[in-house]
């Protein structure tokens, strides 16, 4: 199976990099599964979980909130301001971001902004779930 | 003449100082390390964003529906200077040579051409130094916060305010002053035009070329990706700026301890010098004061 180079950088750090067969990423309009050979697209992505497929059976997923996916004809690179890969995720550290907003929320006049934040919150009780934390 | 005791002391003092500036030596230099493996740990996201706000942007400039950020308010007639510097001295004159930089070129320029000027300081030593002459226009003021290594997560604190503060209405342009680290002997004081956005130089070839530009796809759509993107871009500077400073600081930190540790090298040795001559001037007046006693008998 065809393989393309994935790049996932943090500020900090880069989190991954490396070759893979398929990358499933959480896009604003809704989840999408990048293989080889995608044609190119620039997406903002939501909160959520990348999850990567190395070859099959093996991968790796990682947590992301808000960031952009730049797939082109050689490779994908996301780029996050807030990510951690799974194995360093938990349950307090969800309820803290999830704390944060809805102090952010309160504290907001703006009703689109209210709007959004609230959709931020619903998203990270989703991935609590889903991860089963 | 001093007497001997109060060589001895100043001696021993010296002795000490010596000490301190051996290890603080140290402590730059290992701090050092740190902090060019941050700032090599930062740059891919840097490159990625650059590469990433080129090819949306090269399209977008001059059309009717790019943000502000990025066109800037059409005058320029208020400027924000967010000058950079440590938190702590003893860095020979790597805080001051970046407010130098701040006022003689931009800040007196600007006001001789009776533009309004405002600043922002991030590191202490750069409000303390502004503030005796120019405390009116200092609009804000933060701290690097002691040792902590730099994170992202301040630089993208002071990003939003400087944001907040250009959605306010409150500057037309904004500079950001800090050191580049070129090597420990070598820190060079930098600006940076933050608002409007400079945009990465490759952005024209890009659309030139005809290739990856028109065929990209955008979800949701291009103005709205760039209208988050550029205030994260604007973090990124801040962030890179901050990593830089941090080298430079403590490269420079670790040059000018160095040479302290040599001065007082020689401050010691000069002293005990003059210590063991007049040590050697005292045992030979004794001698003779007794021998020309004995002679006397």
């Amino acid at each position: 199976m065809a393989t393309f180079h994935f790049d996932f950088v943090g500020p900090e750090r880069t989190l991954y990099s490396g070759e893979v067969n398929a990358v499933q990423l959480p896009g604003i309009e809704g989840e999408m599964t990048v293989m080889a050979g995608h044609a190119p697209v620039i997406t903002s992505l939501r909160v959520g979980v990348i999850v990567v497929t190395e070859s099959a059976g093996t991968g790796k997923r990682i947590y992301v909130r808000g960031g952009f996916a730049d797939i082109g004809p050689t490779g994908v690179t996301v780029l996050a301001e807030r990510a951690a890969p799974i194995e360093e995720l938990n349950a307090a550290s969800l309820d803290r971001d999830i704390d944060a907003i809805q102090l952010q929320r309160d504290a907001t006049e703006d009703l689109q902004r209210r709007e959004e934040l609230n959709a931020q919150i619903v998203q990270l009780q989703e991935t609590k779930n889903l991860l089963k934390l | 003449m001093a007497s001997l005791k109060d060589l001895r002391n100043r001696i021993t003092s010296v002795k000490a100082t010596q000490k301190i500036t051996k290890a603080m030596q140290m402590v730059a230099a290992a701090k050092l390390r740190r902090a060019q493996m941050a700032a090599e740990a930062g740059r891919p996201f840097a490159e990625k964003m650059a590469a990433v706000l080129g090819n949306l942007a090269g399209n977008l400039v001059g059309g009717a529906g790019a943000p502000r950020l990025l066109t800037g308010t059409g005058s320029d007639q208020t400027h924000l200077l967010v000058v950079c510097t440590g938190d702590r001295g003893l860095c020979g004159a790597f805080n001051s040579s970046i407010v130098r930089m701040a006022l003689r070129e931009h800040a007196q320029k600007l006001m001789a051409e009776g533009k309004t000027v405002k600043f922002m300081t991030v590191g202490k030593k750069g409000f303390d130094l502004l503030r005796r002459q120019y405390r009116d226009q200092i609009v804000e003021s933060m701290d690097i916060r002691g040792n902590r290594p730099v994170d992202y997560a301040f630089a993208s604190e002071i990003a939003e305010k400087i944001v907040a503060r250009y959605d306010a209405g409150e500057f037309d342009v904004a500079t950001l002053f800090y050191s580049e680290f070129r090597s420990v002997i070598s820190q060079i004081p930098t600006a940076q035009r933050l608002i409007p956005a400079e945009l990465p130089a490759n952005s024209g070839q890009e659309t030139a070329k005809g290739g990856g530009t028109a065929a990209l796809e955008f979800e949701p759509s291009e103005e709205a990706i760039l209208q988050t993107l550029l205030p994260q871009n604007l973090a990124v500077q801040v962030y890179r700026a901050l990593l830089e400073n941090a080298a430079s600081e403590q490269g420079a930190r670790m040059s000018a301890m160095d040479s302290a540790t040599r001065n007082a090298g020689e401050m010691i040795k000069k002293q005990t010098l003059v210590y063991n001559r007049t040590r050697q001037a005292m045992i030979t007046k004794e001698l003779i004061e007794i021998i020309s006693g004995a002679e006397a008998l």
